[in-house]
């Protein structure tokens, strides 16, 4: 119950949010957020983590806000890596061969999903792999 | 008059009815009351002379008062039995070999972090730069770990 008060600016925004599926449960010493929400509400449930646990450091809550549940097949999603090209791979996981690239800003095409992590893409030259999700952002 | 006794007698008559239910139209109208709760499974109603027990799993024990609760209130209902069990469901963890091949992908951009998986628990270690640490910190909250042992020295 103590996680749930350190926590609870964090669960009152998630349940004003509107968040969906929202589930808050502790077990053995770790509080567990998960749902699905835009990716706005997310972000700001995010620095509310960060105010409330500074760098994360404690360990006591694992959150997984999904952003990308409802993004349909055909969206156009953005390439949004640090600085570096995205790598459009063979296989759904980094030990499958780079079969192509997608330069940063590019706009590609969502095929399928593979699961949450990894998706089929497509750029406009053609190229179709799986990317890592977390460098794609859907253009709103 | 004998009609006025007649009805006097069958109002009675109703009206006893009214406030002993049987035990088999209580069971229905508990039933009926508390099977629509979302956090209710497995669940089971006994009556006997009025007296209601209720068996089953909740989620948590504010189900299992407004259960017992919305039993209690069927009209009819002498007392209620709550031998509802909380049964808290487990949190679902990722086996370590999957999660280390997914923490691999989620920290390969990260070359100065080093994180290794033991148990469910992720441990970050290595020094990152603070402007990269949430969305580190999104990506690996997502693979469903036991926990987050991050122990990296922000720059």
């Amino acid at each position: 119950m103590a996680l749930q008060e350190k926590y609870k600016e964090l669960i009152d925004a998630a349940t004003s949010a509107g968040v969906n599926d929202l589930n808050v449960r502790e077990q053995d010493g770790v509080l567990y957020i998960d749902g699905a929400t835009s990716g706005a509400v997310k972000q700001q449930l995010w620095d509310s983590y960060e105010r409330l646990d500074p760098n994360y450091a404690s360990g006591d809550l694992v959150m997984n806000i999904n952003s990308v549940a409802g993004i349909p097949e055909g969206a156009k999603l953005k390439v949004t890596t640090n600085s570096s090209n995205l790598n459009i791979r063979k296989g759904p996981s980094t030990n499958d061969d780079i079969v192509g690239k997608a330069a940063r800003h590019e706009i590609v095409t969502l095929v399928g999903k593979e699961n949450d992590q990894w998706w089929l893409i497509k750029t406009d030259d053609g190229e179709q792999g799986y990317s890592y999700t977390q460098y794609l952002t859907p253009v709103e | 008059m004998a009609l006025v006794i007649a009805t006097a007698f069958m109002v009675t008559a109703i009206a006893g009815c009214k406030s002993t239910p049987k035990d088999a139209d209580l069971k229905t109208a508990v039933e009926t009351a508390i099977q629509s709760s979302p956090n209710l499974s497995a669940s089971g109603v006994a009556v006997d002379k009025g007296v209601v027990t209720i068996t089953g799993q909740v989620t948590d024990e504010a189900s299992k008062d407004a259960l017992g609760k919305a039993a209690a209130a069927v009209p009819g209902v002498k007392s209620v039995v709550n031998n509802l069990t909380i049964e808290v469901a487990k949190v679902e963890v990722t086996a370590d070999t999957p999660l280390a091949l997914a923490v691999k992908d989620a920290t390969k951009d990260f070359p100065t972090v080093a994180a290794t998986v033991n148990d469910g628990v992720v441990t970050l270690k290595g020094e990152l730069k603070k402007a990269d640490l949430q969305k580190l910190m999104m990506a690996v909250n997502a693979l469903k770990p036991k926990k987050v042992d991050n122990q990296l020295v922000i720059k």
